[in-house]
């Protein structure tokens, strides 16, 4: 089992090596098989190793000792338990789909660039492994970072764009900071706990060693780092900007897999967060914040994928008001729904924006029903799944979220409410926009439209079934179910808080839910089905049009002052301070040289009376020594 | 007698030399100058060994402590005898070359 778990994660970096090494070498062809292959044996593994979880329980696999000192032993070790083996099938399932999916995509690239796409993508699945399979924070900060890097090197796929590596460098920067977050926790658990194991550390014992302040302090910088990763407020921006890379990575690393990873990390730490009613709340008001904020940009949006890519951010609001109000695997249930229909639209808009020769305005789109029949099926699915109508997945994970918030506060549950009303609104906008009516764009694109290839449509419709019947691994039981996923994460999940509703108020409370998204998803329809947004007039338009001007605040209030700090540092410091202090050294040392080579006369007589004049003076310090030894000598005696 | 009269007499004769090496022009006196600090080293070397042998006969007959000393002042002795062979004949050399035996001549050597 040790080896099998290993190869999970070694078959990704293997493709890594084989694709990036021989990118001058294998065909295109090549390189798409292996890459696909890689990752699809890591998928078998994982299904394995699923099984034996099922099986056998939890376990926890030691490799080597990554760190060891007197005081602290950071194992390398990997731990596959209900929650580690659930996230591996995601990753390696979804993941198999979209490396089929980018063979076609990508054909347009050279070989070598081809590889080059390909051999980052593997190396991100691999990095996403290790994140999900370590058994300790410092494994997952490995892998935090690996998906970071390749998140930059694949939003900057396109290098030879300003704008995209722009991008990239963004989203580098904005994870940084949440990165920084993360890392001090780890310093904190280490100091205070000598250990990062989770075995270790997330036991009541432990939790009894810390203080209630240390706690909160773990909890809130975890979430710092979760903030960053997953892109809520304030860090959130890198996110639709991150859309510069092809569309295949949007929907595998910025919507799928990626930025889950701080669901997946809170979850894991449930036992601190419930330990600790300021974080949770923190995580509450952030995630519902940051899922109405970008709900309302969302609906002025006119780019594609940046619809789709703030869709994301509220989702992902979403699953951190779960985690708030303690809904731990309500918000597990939506990542990995949340995974099947975010992933679905992104390929599906992919194979819009194929067909449009990378048109992603859908302004100059319309009527694509007729001519992309698999895509707009699948997409029309997906926009469902996520509006959430029964019985697609995103109904039953959404729900558990939102009645799990009702539980702990009205005021979260309405707040979701609206937020899922305008859910429903902007993805049937985008899908009005998109696929109904007439059809907008130049007479070139209209004869060049065409529905994709084989390998494009095949994971759109996988994808489309799951995204379909998801749900059905965690219907309540109201609905007759007994929610699988629930109790297939009990092992993980310390406390979660019981829900004390009355059956009545579950069915009010879901059919409140179904009625708003089904009016908000009915006016999308009738309003965009003939024609697109215009520009915006009214002020609160041009306001979510332009972002809620987020991007232009952090510019005025962070950017620039830091840009002038630098400016001055360079101009005035560097100029006068640093360049003082270089120069006057070189300069103290010509003038002295220019001096004492004065007295290099020639004269044999000053020579030597430079030597005696040194002898005698060596002598008096030699003697002063002795007088000062001796006189410290008398004194301590 | 006490050895600070040889410590004094051996300062000052070397003092002189010293003095006289850094002040005269004239190689042949500079040279003079030089045996003499020679000397008054050596000079102090006897004396100081005359002092630590007397004490230890004090003690114990037929001791040879502290007489290392004067063999070092033979040795000196030696040594300076054949540095006097080389440097007067390199002063006569230069006299030989120059006509003068002023050392100032020589910093022609500088460049």
């Amino acid at each position: 089992m040790k080896i099998i778990i290993g190869f999970i994660v070694l078959w990704p970096l293997v493709g890594f090596l084989l694709n990036g090494l021989g990118r001058n070498i294998w065909s295109k062809k090549t390189i798409a098989t292996q890459a696909t292959g890689y990752i699809f044996a890591s998928f078998v593994f994982s299904l394995i190793a699923f099984w034996n979880v099922q099986e056998q329980g939890a376990m926890t696999m030691h490799y080597f000792d990554f760190i060891k000192t007197s005081t602290v032993k950071i194992p390398f070790d990997f731990r596959v338990d209900a929650l580690s083996s659930l996230f591996l099938l995601v990753i390696t399932g979804v993941g198999t789909l979209i490396h089929l999916y980018s063979s076609a995509y990508m054909h347009e690239e050279t070989a070598p660039h081809y590889a080059r796409y390909f051999a980052y993508l593997n190396l991100f699945i691999f990095s996403m492994l290790l994140l999900v399979l370590g058994d300790n924070y410092v494994i997952m900060f490995i892998g935090w970072e690996g998906v970071g890097l390749c998140s930059y090197l694949l939003i900057g796929y396109w290098f030879t764009n300003t704008t995209y590596n722009n991008a990239a460098k963004k989203a580098f920067i904005m994870n940084r900071i949440g990165d920084l977050g993360f890392l001090l926790a780890i310093f904190w658990l280490i100091v205070k706990l000598g250990t990062v194991s989770y075995g270790e550390v997330l036991n009541a014992e432990s939790l009894a060693k810390l203080s209630s302040t240390d706690i909160t302090a773990i909890t809130l910088l975890l979430f710092v780092g979760a903030m960053g990763k997953s892109a809520q407020i304030p860090l959130y921006t890198w996110l639709p900007d991150a859309m510069a890379g092809p569309t295949p990575v949007s929907a595998l690393i910025h919507a799928a897999t990626m930025v889950t990873a701080g669901i997946y990390m809170i979850t894991r730490t449930n036992i601190f967060y419930t330990h600790s009613e300021i974080a949770q709340t923190v995580v509450a008001i952030i995630g519902i914040s940051t899922a109405l904020l970008a709900a309302t940009i969302a609906i002025k949006q006119n780019d594609i994928k940046k619809v789709l890519a703030y869709s994301t951010v509220s989702q992902l609001g979403y699953m951190f008001l779960g985690l708030g109000v303690g809904a731990y695997s309500g918000a597990v249930f939506h990542v990995i729904t949340h995974a099947f229909f975010k992933a679905l639209l992104f390929l599906a808009a992919g194979s819009v924006i194929h067909a449009m020769h990378h048109e992603q305005d859908i302004r100059k789109m319309g009527g694509l029903k007729s001519k992309l029949p698999i895509t707009h099926l699948t997409f029309l699915i997906g926009c469902i799944a996520i509006a959430g109508v029964p019985p697609f997945s995103g109904f039953f994970s959404k729900d558990e979220i939102l009645a799990a918030a009702y539980a702990k506060n009205p005021i979260y549950w309405f707040l979701g409410l609206i937020g899922a009303a305008m859910t429903a609104f902007y993805m049937f906008r985008l899908y009005a926009t998109t696929f109904l009516g007439q059809f907008r764009g130049t007479e070139a694109q209209a004869s060049h439209l065409h529905e994709s290839p084989v390998s494009m449509t095949i994971p759109l419709m996988i994808l489309a079934v799951l995204s379909a019947v998801g749900g059905a691994m965690g219907v309540p039981e109201i609905l007759g179910g007994h929610h699988w996923l629930g109790h297939h994460l009990s092992s993980i999940i310390g406390a979660e808080q019981a829900l004390h509703l009355s059956h009545t108020t579950e069915w009010i409370l879901m059919g409140t839910s179904v009625a708003i998204a089904l009016v908000a998803l009915l006016i999308a329809i009738g309003k965009y089905s003939k024609q697109a947004d215009g520009e915006p007039q009214t002020a609160l338009g041009k306001f979510l049009y332009n972002k809620w001007l987020v991007d232009e605040l952090y510019e005025k209030a962070i950017i620039q002052p830091l840009n002038r700090f630098a400016g001055f540092l360079k101009e005035v410091v560097e100029k006068n301070v640093i360049d003082g202090v270089v120069n006057g050294t070189g300069k103290l040392v010509q003038y002295g040289a220019r001096q004492t080579r004065l007295m290099q006369s020639g004269q044999v007589g000053y020579y030597i009376l430079f030597m005696v004049l040194s002898i005698v003076l060596l002598f008096l310090i030699w003697f002063n020594d002795l007088a000062i030894t001796r006189f410290f000598h008398n004194l301590i005696q | 007698m006490s050895i600070q009269y040889y410590i004094i007499l051996c300062l000052t004769l070397f003092s002189i030399g010293v003095v006289g090496v850094l002040t005269r022009r004239n190689a042949i006196i500079v040279f003079m100058c030089i045996e003499l600090m020679l000397n008054a080293v050596n000079l102090l070397l006897v004396a100081f060994s005359k002092m630590y042998h007397g004490a230890a006969l004090q003690s114990a007959a037929n001791t040879t402590v502290g007489i290392d000393a004067q063999i070092f002042v033979f040795f000196i002795m030696v040594v300076a005898a054949a540095e006097v062979s080389v440097g007067l004949a390199i002063i006569v050399m230069m006299y030989r070359n120059t006509h003068s035996v002023d050392i100032n001549f020589l910093n022609r050597l500088k460049n």
